[in-house]
């Protein structure tokens, strides 16, 4: 399925587009950046509540496709820059966890 | 046996924010030369954690990466404080990081793990009040 899919979903609020035809793999849930590093599948839509530049470069190193920030939570302009620069779609919704990552789910399977 | 590569970058201990470029730098460099992704994804992993180690515990240090037709090989050395016992250091979940550190989502004691986990070769030498180093490679 592509990222396409993912940007359209009407939960999320899209800050950057990325590559929209990138093929994405599966949903990835985990906020302790140390855990994502090893484990984030290639090609993920990772969702987390952690909004920092490392969160960044984790998904750029990690290969992930997509980063959606659970409860509302943000991300400073200058690291949406380097996420378009690197890119890697930003998206932001104010649903838990849980429940935006089950939506991509069954997004991804339907 | 073709030529080979050397990249040096010097890490910056005391900002956090930047933990990662040369990381990311590697990265880039690597797709250029097309190496597989499967390398690719295994050094920058392998090298992002040693990266952020070297700045959580050691003020920062150097990063030598060669790239020959068989194999990336990083040296990551700094003059932090040494590991004073390596097979509870290796031990997933251990983790001796601050606390501002963990609240940016690190110290979960993966660092030592990952970058076992991701290289196909890992050594560490250590002496305590002088400095690590840590050569990683990944075959080709």
């Amino acid at each position: 399925m592509k990222l396409q899919t993912i940007l359209d979903l009407p939960e999320c609020k899209v800050l950057v587009k990325g590559n929209p035809d990138r093929e994405i793999s599966k949903v990835f849930c985990c906020d302790l950046l140390s855990i994502a590093m090893g484990k984030a599948p290639a090609d993920c839509v990772w969702v987390t509540v952690m909004g920092n530049k490392n969160t960044l470069a984790v998904a750029t190193l990690a290969d992930a496709a997509c980063i959606v920030l659970a409860e509302g939570i943000g991300m400073d302009e200058g690291t949406l820059e380097k996420a378009a620069e690197e890119g890697i779609a930003i998206l932001t919704t104010e649903l838990p966890v849980f429940d935006i990552a089950l939506e991509i789910h069954e997004a991804c399977r339907s | 046996m073709g030529d080979q590569l050397i990249f040096t970058y010097i890490i910056d201990g005391n900002d956090f924010t930047r933990a990662g470029e040369a990381s990311s730098s590697v990265k880039n460099k690597l797709k250029m030369l097309g190496v597989s992704s499967e390398a690719i994804r295994k050094t920058a992993i392998a090298m992002y954690e040693g990266e952020i180690n070297m700045v959580i515990h050691a003020d920062g240090g150097t990063i030598t990466v060669t790239i020959s037709d068989t194999d990336i090989t990083m040296i990551l050395a700094d003059k932090g404080p040494g590991i004073p016992d390596i097979d509870q250091a290796m031990q997933e979940g251990f983790s001796t990081a601050r606390e501002e550190v963990r609240s940016l989502g690190f110290g979960a004691g993966m660092g030592l793990p990952n970058m076992k986990r991701y290289s196909d070769e890992m050594h560490i030498d250590t002496v305590i009040g002088q400095g690590t180093t840590i050569t990683m490679k990944v075959n080709l």
